[in-house]
């Protein structure tokens, strides 16, 4: 049995500290020891994207992540990256396109999709189709993700106010 | 998963040391495979070292005469993210493009897609094209492999207990050089080749005369396979529809592949052919700089 391991973090802009063993992957250290269940599991092994964070401002799969190796590293998930009073203009899209059913891939696609737009913030629907092609779901069917997604785009460069709640936070 | 020890040291020598000392330890870097493999139950352990903060396995340096140093724990994203790059070698920037989706590519590692050994890697062949030389460090000292000789069986490669793979050097691409990787998946993104094939030649300054080519194939063996007479056939012809189609036809012929869940054995001979004759076409089109805007596999 190998001994717990003290990990510090800079989880969505807080230093966190906590021990895990290193066995443990970033996602069951987010979900079971420090309460973020906004992460979810689908597959546990890097094919469905459900469990999509930034690690130091690069999507990865938190599933394919050893928490320890997050020592020193910035680790943002889908609770930092939205904001806890209102809704981020890409989820008000996912709603308004009726995006998501069950619900379970939208937290992965929530932060796909927005680390897309931060780096191409006027993607063309094959350049979202693939960015997301690492992310499933068994439900919509996909086309009204993408729509979605465009639609966000599209809204932001038509109305520069909106720009400034894409950064998050403010 | 089972329960392991982590160490994650800051030199070549540490690492060296601590692979040596436990004799059965995997390496991490990007963990795309080994974490899954892990908790399968397919590797158990009992010590994982993590290369990632080991200076020469980070590094990323492009010179247009020193060629290209690509350390082996740079994730795929830093690689398909530098123009550079991606001018001076379109055909091994695409192939490694193609190395899972997008948060694949923020981890996984071109030295980890080559140390995992699977016959279906898609950087090898591609590897294989440009010449690409694999750098060990060991407890007996450093040593050079070429990629082609680097996967020995599928899992398997030239690394002895305590070796390290450190970084992978491409040589510059001469005048006149174009390279292709393009691969056969039933999906648009985001699978495992059924067969993939590589290529890489230099032209003369007319643009007819092949000087020198190289050929790959990925999952028509147990290891990537290197198509050496398809390239020495190549060599000192003049380009013509004909003599491309006799290297492709060469290709098939060294294919040996066998019939899985993805392809049959004789689908798998017929993409050979087919993908080895297309790279090559493209591969002479870059060469001349003719091409036009196709990539990653996207039109
Ligand atoms: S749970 Fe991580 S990719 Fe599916
Ligand atoms: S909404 Fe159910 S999996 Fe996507």
């Amino acid at each position: 049995m190998s001994s717990k391991v003290m990990v510090s973090t800079h989880l969505n802009g807080q230093e966190v500290t906590f021990l895990c063993e290193p066995r443990q992957t970033l996602l069951e250290v987010l979900r079971e020891e420090l309460g973020l269940t906004g992460s979810k599991e689908g597959c546990g092994n890097g094919n469905c994207g459900a469990c999509n964070v930034l690690l130091d401002g690069v999507l990865v799969n938190s599933c394919l992540v050893l928490a320890v190796e997050t020592d020193g590293r910035t680790v943002t998930t889908i609770e930092g990256l939205t904001p806890p009073d209102r809704l981020l203009p890409l989820q008000q899209k996912f709603l308004e396109h009726a995006a998501l059913q069950c619900g379970v891939c939208t937290p992965g696609f929530i932060v796909s999709a927005q680390a897309l737009l931060e780096q191409n913030p006027q993607p063309t629907e094959g350049e979202v189709r693939r960015w997301l092609a690492g992310n499933l779901c068994r439900c919509t069917g996909y086309d009204k993700i993408v729509r979605a997604v465009l639609d966000t785009a599209q809204s932001l460069a038509g109305d520069p106010a909106q720009d400034s709640a894409k950064e998050v936070g403010r | 998963m089972h329960a392991f020890e982590y160490v994650a040291p800051h030199s070549v020598d540490d690492a060296v040391t601590l692979l040596q000392e436990s004799g059965d330890a995997q390496v991490l870097s990007g963990g795309t495979d080994l974490i899954p493999q892990m908790k399968e139950g397919r590797r158990r352990p009992p010590l994982v070292v993590d290369v990632k903060h080991i200076p020469e396995l980070n590094e990323l340096v492009y010179d247009p005469v020193e060629g290209l140093w690509l350390g082996a724990a740079v994730p795929c994203h830093r690689i398909v993210g530098n123009g550079a790059i991606a001018r001076a070698y379109p055909g091994l920037v695409e192939a490694i493009s193609l190395i899972g989706g997008i948060q694949i590519q923020g981890r996984a590692t071109v030295g980890g897609n080559l140390c995992n050994a699977s016959p279906a890697a898609d950087s090898i062949p591609a590897l294989i094209a440009h010449r690409a030389v694999c750098h060990i460090a060991g407890p007996k000292g450093p040593r050079t492999v070429p990629v082609e000789d680097f996967c020995t069986a599928p899992g398997e490669t030239v690394l002895e207990p305590g070796e390290l793979l450190v970084k992978i050097h491409v040589p510059a691409p001469p005048p006149n050089h174009g390279g292709a990787y393009q691969r056969f998946i039933p999906r648009n993104e985001m699978d495992i080749a059924v067969v993939g094939a590589g290529a890489a030649l230099v032209l003369d300054e007319r643009g007819q005369v092949i000087q020198q080519a190289r050929i790959a194939l990925g999952a028509v063996a147990p290891r990537p396979l290197f198509v050496e007479e398809a390239g020495a056939f190549l060599a000192g012809k003049p380009v013509s529809e004909e003599v491309l189609e006799e290297a492709a036809r060469l290709a098939r012929e060294a294919a040996r592949p066998i019939t899985d869940m993805r392809g049959t054995a004789a689908q798998r001979k017929h993409l050979s052919h087919v993908l080895t004759r297309r790279v090559l076409i493209q591969a002479v089109q870059r060469a001349r700089g003719e091409e036009a805007g196709r990539r990653n596999g996207h039109v």
